[in-house]
């Protein structure tokens, strides 16, 4: 019992000195400011106080499964190279605050304006934050931004990027100020529809929002959507959800992208569930002082050494307070920490063999499925790390009889696409061996096309 | 031959360590992929070559010793609370227990992709599930949604609630009241989610008062944003009768819970009028703040108010738990899956570990802490509001102002003797404030020699105010130039070529 008080140093002397110093009785006359009939008689209703070996215990007994697995859809399996979280596991990196006082937190600081560097080589932009929320986040923040540099109300948002950023981007646009008007996929194609998309941009649009690759894995081209929209005066949005995929893919910002929001997941940072993962933010250098999120940059200290600082604040919340860019403050700083130690780690090489390690096994999965009778790739675009299998069936029963069979076969896509109600997701990162996508293929054989069996009717 | 360039200096143990851009050479690598099992094939065979890159220009290539040394030797520039006293106020700067790094590291947790079949992560939906009611039974709130990544977002997600509400009611109420000790990110949150700020004085015991509330308060007004305890580390004392008048007019009263630390086990926010507030794990519930975050800011609100949080929200039936995102009143999603877990996780695993008793504890010793360290720099350093304190107190500069030596001089003073600073300069309410916040697990003695070096400081002041002046002058960089930072923003390394990446 009292295990606790291994956090709090505090004997009974030193209270008893404590109180006297202060000049009162009882710890409970420090709180009299409170009025007493708000002050709890009784104690709260909590469980605990637990043990370290028990509360290991109750916590081994709420760890899930982890069978293999084929999903992607914003969050990606990859190696994390064991450098990355012995490093990130440095106490004077993650038991910090944010870095006001630069003088003690060069490490941090150095480190996010690497970071800042790291994104604008990755995404070929000229400016990066310190980071976002996630993905989702950052990406609404960007449709945001352009509202505020062009004063225009339409939004024109594919229906290929992730469903649920989409969602908080709706959450986030104050719709009195901004209208969001969905661009829809090419059928056969899965990329953004340019047709609709040229057909609905005018000089009303604030900016087009595009995701590449896209939710259903395809590479979209950029080029043509950017000069396009930028012949109407408006900004090309470009999201991302695997940044792996610019190890081969060129760079939203050399396809002509005036803002790059996407999820940093995939450089270094563990699942976990869905969180917390690292919201990108990247931009063209005249947009600078109508960007969210801290900044670090490049100075000297009175003896002219290089250091590094936070800087334009005046953006801010606690500058500019209702004037600031956005309310963002605390940030995914440890997380932009795991993705330059990774980056450094896999480097410019490693990089571009990963990417194609990547896209290489996904062909090799597409292939083995276009070898099985009752499903095909649904799109015909091409895809890096994830593509769209249409099934002859229920996509839920499938995947449940997969699991059957020992692994996790796809997304289905139905619950993001009513209309895709027959389409799975797959992702194949170079986490998934040459034996494992075999396996994925039997199973789905042997789910769509069940060995007959004298009590089967068939079909 | 190596030849001496003039590079080379001693030192000591603060190592000069050049940017990760101008170290390594071409070849060198630090990475290990796994074996290629499948046939490599080439990019260009399936995408366009306009839409593919020729390289990462600038990318760097170190081996692992490279890039291991590199990072070591940056934290070694870093403070953390493992390092020291961190007395930032309102930041909570307890001590993160090292379990709760452990637990978030659990292969279970850890690699478990968001995507996975409900039926196969049951126990981390209880793990939510169970920590949502935790921290409702903690406030006196009704429903808690666990997704907003950190307090700012928090802060959004409960304003933009509110919103939804008036509008589903046909009502458009644009105005919020913001008191001058509320955090920063308020106003800025308020004008985020569209609303116009009216900012509420405090009064001369630095609490508000109901009268200006009153005032101020009509059916324009969609809520009051307060902070309790309030940024002076004062209680709102007056807290349930402002809650009666904005109630009165049909507001609400959105409490900032960053300083929740003054509170657990005493008092529930809830009893006072407050309808919905934030927490910040990574402050009260003591998971680390990562130089930056990642932080986690779970919202509790009150019944009223449960149809508008955002999706989904983990139900409890008959056979498990679940995920339902069919909520027509919704406010929608404030980000992709359903919160930062890893840092709920840490969260969860602290508030076992401490049980109601040590929930209770803690907040008698962050207040007991508090008031301990005022007294003991009361004559040293001017204090605005003399009265007791919450979790945290305020001085201010005004003792030292006549030897010409400010708050930033006394700060950056403290860094010479291993300190981290208070935070300097906010709230914006007192000139020159010194706001410090010992929290519960900084041990007496520890505290002590605190105030034996503030004094020691404020002795410097009227002697030799130059060492403060100065300071900090044993530290890797000396005071930076801010000003050139941010009139010339160089925000990336561009080495001595051209950036060309494509």
């Amino acid at each position: 019992m009292e295990d606790y008080l291994r956090y709090i140093p505090h004997t009974e002397e030193d209270v008893r000195k404590m109180l006297q110093a202060i000049g009162v009785k009882r710890v409970e006359d420090l709180f009299e400011t409170i009025p007493a009939e708000f002050r709890l008689s009784r104690p709260l209703n909590l469980p605990g106080p637990l043990s370290e070996p028990n509360l290991l215990r109750h916590l081994q007994g709420l760890e899930s499964q982890r069978p293999p697995h084929f999903l992607g859809g914003g969050a990606y399996q990859h190696h994390i190279p064991a450098v990355v979280s012995h490093l990130a596991s440095r106490s004077e990196f993650y038991t910090a605050y944010t870095p006001y006082q630069a003088e003690i937190s060069q490490g941090t600081l150095q480190a996010v304006f690497e970071f800042q560097t790291l994104m604008c080589q990755l995404t070929g932009m000229e400016v990066s934050n310190g980071s976002m929320y996630d993905g989702a986040s950052s990406l609404a923040e960007a449709v945001l931004m352009a509202h505020r540099i062009t004063r225009r109300k339409k939004v024109l948002v594919s229906q290929a990027i992730h469903p649920e950023y989409r969602k908080v981007i709706q959450t986030y646009i104050d719709p009195e100020e901004q209208e969001i008007l969905l661009i829809p996929y090419q059928k056969g194609e899965g990329r953004t529809d340019e047709d609709v998309l040229v057909k609905s941009l005018d000089q009303e649009v604030s900016a087009v929002v595009v995701q590449n690759p896209n939710f259903f894995g395809v590479v979209e081209d950029l080029q043509t959507i950017a000069e396009r929209v930028h012949q109407e005066g408006g900004l090309m949005i470009a999201g991302f959800n695997e940044a792996i995929a610019y190890g081969i893919l060129r760079s939203p910002g050399a396809l002509g992208a005036d803002i790059v929001a996407g999820e940093g997941q995939s450089l270094g940072i563990p699942l976990s569930f869905g969180g917390p993962y690292l919201g990108i933010f990247t931009t063209r250098e005249q947009f600078i002082r109508n960007m969210p999120g801290r900044l670090v940059g490049e100075t000297v200290d009175l003896e002219g050494k290089r250091g590094f600082v936070l800087t334009l604040a005046a953006r801010e919340q606690h500058i500019r307070r209702e004037k600031a860019t956005s309310n963002i403050c605390t940030n995914e700083g440890l997380c932009a920490l795991m993705a330059t130690i990774f980056l450094s780690c896999i480097g410019k090489h490693g990089l571009r063999e990963l990417a194609l390690m990547n896209l290489s096994k996904a062909e090799y999965a597409k292939k083995a499925a276009s070898r099985i009778g009752g499903c095909r790739v649904a799109f015909s675009s091409p895809t890096f790390n994830e593509f769209v299998l249409e099934v002859d069936g229920a996509p839920e029963k499938i995947l449940e009889r997969m699991r059957t069979e020992g692994l996790l076969g796809g997304l289905d896509l139905s619950r993001f696409y009513p209309e895709l109600d027959h389409h799975l997701v797959v992702t194949v990162t170079e986490m998934n061996t040459k034996e494992e996508i075999d396996h994925w293929a039997e199973a789905l054989e042997k789910v769509l096309n069940p060995p007959l069996s004298p009590f089967s009717k068939g079909g | 031959m190596v030849k001496a360039m003039g590079k080379i200096k001693d030192n000591g143990l603060i190592q000069d360590e050049p940017l990760i851009f101008e170290q390594g050479g071409e070849g060198r690598k630090g990475y290990s992929l796994p074996e290629w099992d499948v046939e490599e094939l080439e990019a260009k065979q399936f995408i366009p070559l306009h839409l593919l890159r020729e390289g990462l220009d600038g990318f760097p290539q170190l081996s692992e010793i490279d890039v291991v040394r590199h990072f070591t030797r940056l934290s070694q520039w870093n403070y953390g609370i493992d390092s020291g006293f961190y007395p930032l106020g309102s930041c909570t700067m307890k001590y993160n227990p090292k379990i709760n790094e452990e637990a978030a590291r659990m292969k279970g947790f850890a690699s478990i992709h968001p995507y996975q079949p409900e039926s196969l992560v049951q126990g981390i939906l209880r793990l939510m599930y169970e920590l949502e009611g935790y921290l409702a039974e903690i406030t006196g709130m009704d429903h808690v949604t666990l997704q907003p990544a950190a307090g700012a977002h928090g802060e959004l997600t409960g304003m933009m609630m509110i919103r939804a509400f008036f509008e589903g009611r046909g009502e458009k109420r644009r105005r919020a009241l913001v008191p001058d000790t509320a955090h920063g990110t308020n106003c800025s949150t308020s004008a985020v989610a569209s609303y116009q700020m009216t900012e509420i004085k405090s009064n001369e015991r630095g609490v508000i008062s109901p009268r200006k509330v009153a005032e101020q308060m009509d059916e324009n007004v969609a809520a009051i944003m307060v902070t309790n305890p309030n940024t002076l580390g004062l209680f709102e004392e007056h807290l349930p009768e402002i809650a009666e008048i904005v109630h009165s007019k049909g507001g609400f009263v959105y409490c900032d819970g960053a300083n929740l630390n003054a509170l657990m086990g005493i008092a529930k926010l809830g009893d006072l009028g407050v309808d919905m507030v934030h927490l910040n794990l990574h402050k009260t519930f003591s998971t680390p703040h990562g130089g930056g975050g990642p932080g986690s800011g779970p919202l509790a609100v009150k019944k009223e108010l449960s149809p508008f949080l955002p999706i989904p929200v983990i139900e409890k039936e008959e056979g498990g738990y679940r995920f339902n995102d069919n909520r027509p009143r919704s406010i929608g999603r404030m980000k992709a899956f359903y919160g930062n877990f890893g840092v709920i996780l840490r969260a969860y695993a602290y508030l076992l570990s401490m049980g109601a008793e040590g929930l209770k504890r803690a907040s008698e010793m962050a207040v007991l802490n508090a008031n301990y360290l005022m007294m003991g720099l009361k004559g040293s350093y001017y204090l605005p509001y003399d009265r007791p304190c919450m979790h945290e107190c305020v001085f201010t500069d005004r003792y030292q102002e006549k030897h010409h030596v400010s708050t930033l001089d006394i700060a950056k003073r403290l860094i010479d003797y291993g300190y981290h600073p208070p935070t300097i300069y906010f709230p914006l309410v007192v000139k020159g404030a010194l706001m410090m916040e010992p929290t519960e697990t900084e041990s007496k003695e520890g505290i002590d020699r605190f105030i034996e070096t503030m004094i020691v400081i404020a002795k410097e002041a009227e002697e030799n105010p130059d060492l403060l002046r100065q300071a900090p002058r044993k530290v890797k960089v000396r005071r930076l130039d801010e000003v050139m930072a941010a009139r010339k923003p160089k925000l990336k390394w561009t080495g001595d070529r051209e950036d060309n990446n494509q």
